[in-house]
């Protein structure tokens, strides 16, 4: 079950800066190691940026897990920018079609448990993760 | 509006970042940088990263870009004090940090900066040049 989602604006940086923060606190009290904290956060940081800089603005969503089975962060970051034509491509090392290094996507993806990508052009995406509890 | 401050140590510079940065402080970091080492023709620039509990791409850009500029202007950067599982996560996220030397603490980081720092360092002062 998931619980107490906030959801958050992305329209700045300082916005980007502010869902670190609150991931930080929701994997604490979830109980995440500090490596796996670091990892979600960083992921958190990765997409948010996405959001902002590809998407321009939109929302990120952050929610506690806690059922029977696992306990964890997870968090939709979802915009209603451009979209992204070729999924794959933009999860490739080294691709950016601004001026980054190419790695925010692929590499959130590897930061993580669960990783699921929402995206239809000029209709938007949505990034769906998850980090678990081990 | 806030900036972060740089110190003079010997021939280097030492910046300590302690917040967490958000855009034109980073842009900022970088002019400044830029200005000051050709101002003290500092041959390096230690950036102290203890504070920092992620790194994410932007930040690494920033880290990269300043390493390139300072490179140009023939000063060598060191980035200290990363925590380990900032570092682990940075290689998941593919990140090495081309260009950018590290080491576990400032004094360690002066030592890798050319000899010029270092002995200025060891000599506990040095301005006499
Ligand atoms: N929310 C989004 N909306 C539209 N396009 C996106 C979105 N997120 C990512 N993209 C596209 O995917 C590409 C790859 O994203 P990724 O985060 O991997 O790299 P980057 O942001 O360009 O650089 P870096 O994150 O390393 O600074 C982007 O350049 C952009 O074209
Ligand atoms: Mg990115």
């Amino acid at each position: 079950m998931a619980t107490t989602t906030e959801t958050l604006a992305i329209v700045s940086g300082d916005d980007v800066v502010r869902v670190r923060q609150k991931v930080r606190v929701r994997a604490t009290e979830a109980g995440l190691s500090l490596v796996d904290q670091t990892k979600l956060i960083t992921a958190a940081s990765e997409l948010a940026r996405n959001t902002l800089d590809y998407g321009k603005g939109g929302h990120a969503d952050i929610m506690t897990v806690n059922d029977t089975a696992r306990r964890g962060v997870r968090i939709v970051f979802r915009d209603q920018g451009p979209g992204i034509p070729d999924v794959a491509l933009a999860l490739t090392d080294g691709f950016t079609s601004g001026n980054g290094l190419g790695h925010g996507l692929g590499g959130a993806r590897r930061l993580v448990d669960d990783f699921d990508i929402q995206t239809a052009v000029g209709q938007g995406t949505t990034v769906t993760i998850a980090r678990w509890r081990k | 509006m806030d900036s972060i401050p740089i110190l003079k140590i010997g021939s280097a510079l030492l910046v300590t970042i302690q917040v967490d940065m958000h855009d034109q402080l980073a842009t900022q970091l970088q002019e400044d940088l830029t200005t000051r080492i050709v101002e003290h023709h500092a041959r390096g620039v230690l950036i102290d990263i203890s504070a920092l509990e992620i790194v994410d791409s932007f930040i690494g850009r920033m880290l990269a870009n300043i390493a390139s500029v300072s490179r140009l202007l023939d000063a060598d950067t060191v980035v200290v004090g990363m925590r380990p599982e900032v570092a682990i996560t940075l290689v998941e996220l593919g990140l090495g940090l081309p260009g950018v030397k590290t080491a576990l603490n400032a004094e360690r980081g002066l030592a890798l900066i050319g000899g010029v720092a270092r002995d200025e360092a060891a000599a506990g002062d040095g301005d006499d040049d």
